[in-house]
């Protein structure tokens, strides 16, 4: 990633209420292109709502997001527009269930680029082989493990040639056996060069994939930086902490 | 037995004649109420306050009206006082789409709301609107859901067409009893055989609506 890259996304002092719930406080983030961004935080502190707020599954009660350029905003009829250039990829997969693997996959391209449905089906094989499950077109998303369908959940969000992809604890809900194997397609999308906010679990996984690291807390961005500074010398107090909670000896001391 | 009426002169056409006006009033507002029952089931998971109040009022009316007194409302009633003349076969058509719409709206509306919010939230960011959410998404998932209930519904309601015959149309049950009526003194027994075959006829008119509610789901679940 060049010093210069462009930024794509720009995110202005978002603050996100749930009635009286204060969930994000005037959060504030830049993504250059080709950056991967990974989010780490302990449950309920706002992350995932954070990423849902990007592409406007949420409403925000301040601040902006600005995506190459553009406000995203909730009530504007553009929105769909700017969501063809959010990629999201679920904890649950939601892959639509009465529709076979092949038709997951062409269905966004063709109804929203309305691209011809041989091309849409050209493309989705090829991703479809990248991720090792070309055998699996026809088959429906009931008839797959967790981790096939996730693996075919990314390529549905790549197959709309999105600017950037959100990652919401995609390997939560995974049998550990099959984290490696969507963990494996997302380091070859970073390799790429793909732009990629993260939300995740699996600290080793984040120190490897990460460009810049983000931990929030409390519904604000407590500290940043990049992974080796972000994982060896934690500036804060709070961060030791969590980071603390994923090493085994620490168990005792802790609890 | 009584069977043997049923081989006198036309009889027996004119018992399937009969069975073909119980299917059409059956079938056509079986069309009009899955239509107007998608639209209004889909309106009502809405949060519109107003659509819901009116919505909930019209089913609840429809659910404790007794069938038969819609239809002398809407054939007797609406005569002087609207100074409407609706045909007898228009009156039922429209007690029966009112009814099926009530409750083809309510399985509408159950199946939305067992289609997780999450499902629509994956098919917004994939940059499809509303209703290219609605129609490719949503819509076909609770079709497949609705399937065995709305079975249900269509073979209530072609049973319930016995009921037009009171006011006025002749549809298969009226048929048997003219039939029966006029061979009061040849055949004492018309009753036993007309009725058991009109009987006969609503099993083979349900029956394969039903195998094939069998066949769909099967289908559709792989």
């Amino acid at each position: 990633m060049s010093a210069e890259a462009k930024e794509i996304l720009t995110v202005k002092e978002i603050t996100k209420r749930f009635d009286d719930i204060q969930v994000l406080d005037r959060v504030s983030l830049q993504v250059k292109s080709g950056e991967v961004v990974v989010i780490v935080g302990p449950s309920g502190c706002g992350k995932s709502t954070f990423l849902r707020c990007l592409n406007a599954l949420e409403d925000i009660q301040e601040g902006e997001v600005i995506l190459d350029g553009e406000v995203i905003n909730p009530t504007n009829s553009g929105l769909s527009k700017a969501r063809e250039k959010i990629g999201m990829v679920f904890q649950s997969y939601e892959l639509f269930p009465h529709k076979t693997v092949l038709q997951n996959l062409t269905l966004a391209p063709m109804k929203v680029k309305k691209v011809g449905k041989k091309e849409a089906e050209e493309e989705a094989l090829k991703l479809l082989d990248r991720v090792g499950l070309l055998s699996k077109k026809d088959n429906y998303p009931r008839q797959l493990s967790g981790g096939q369908k996730q693996r075919v959940a990314i390529i549905r969000a790549l197959m709309m040639h999105p600017e950037i992809l959100l990652l919401d604890e995609i390997t939560a809900a995974l049998d550990p056996e099959m984290v490696r194997e969507v963990l494996d397609v997302v380091l070859s999308l970073a390799a790429e060069g793909r732009t990629m906010m993260i939300v995740t679990h699996e600290m080793q996984f984040a120190r490897a994939v990460a460009d810049r690291m983000i931990f929030i807390d409390g519904g604000r961005i407590v500290e940043e930086g990049a992974p080796d500074d972000f994982f060896d010398r934690p500036k804060t107090d709070r961060l030791r902490k969590f980071l603390n909670s994923f090493s085994y000896e620490s168990c005792g001391q802790t609890t | 037995m009584g069977f043997e009426v049923l081989l006198k002169g036309t009889n027996f056409i004119r018992l399937l004649s009969g069975l073909w006006v119980a299917l059409r009033i059956s079938l056509i507002s079986v069309a009009i109420s899955i239509f107007l029952g998608m639209i209004l089931g889909i309106l009502m998971t809405l949060k519109a306050p107003v659509i819901q109040a009116v919505s909930r009022i019209y089913l609840e009316f429809i659910r404790i009206m007794p069938q038969m007194v819609l239809l002398f409302l809407v054939y007797f009633g609406t005569t002087r006082v609207f100074n409407l003349n609706i045909s007898a076969e228009t009156s039922a058509l429209i007690v029966f789409s009112l009814w099926g719409t009530a409750e083809m709206s309510d399985l509408v509306r159950g199946s939305l709301k067992s289609i997780p919010k999450i499902q629509y939230e994956s098919s917004f960011s994939l940059g499809l609107n509303t209703y290219q959410t609605y129609v490719y998404v949503i819509v076909p998932q609770i079709v497949r859901r609705m399937i065995p209930l709305s079975i249900n519904l269509i073979t209530r309601m072609i049973k319930t067409t016995s009921l037009v015959m009171m006011i006025g149309i002749v549809e298969v049950l009226k048929v048997g009893q003219q039939i029966i009526e006029a061979n009061r003194k040849s055949s004492p027994n018309a009753a036993f055989g007309v009725y058991l075959t009109v009987f006969l006829l609503y099993f083979l008119a349900c029956w394969p609506i039903g195998r094939l509610a069998k066949y769909l789901e099967k289908k559709w679940a792989n």
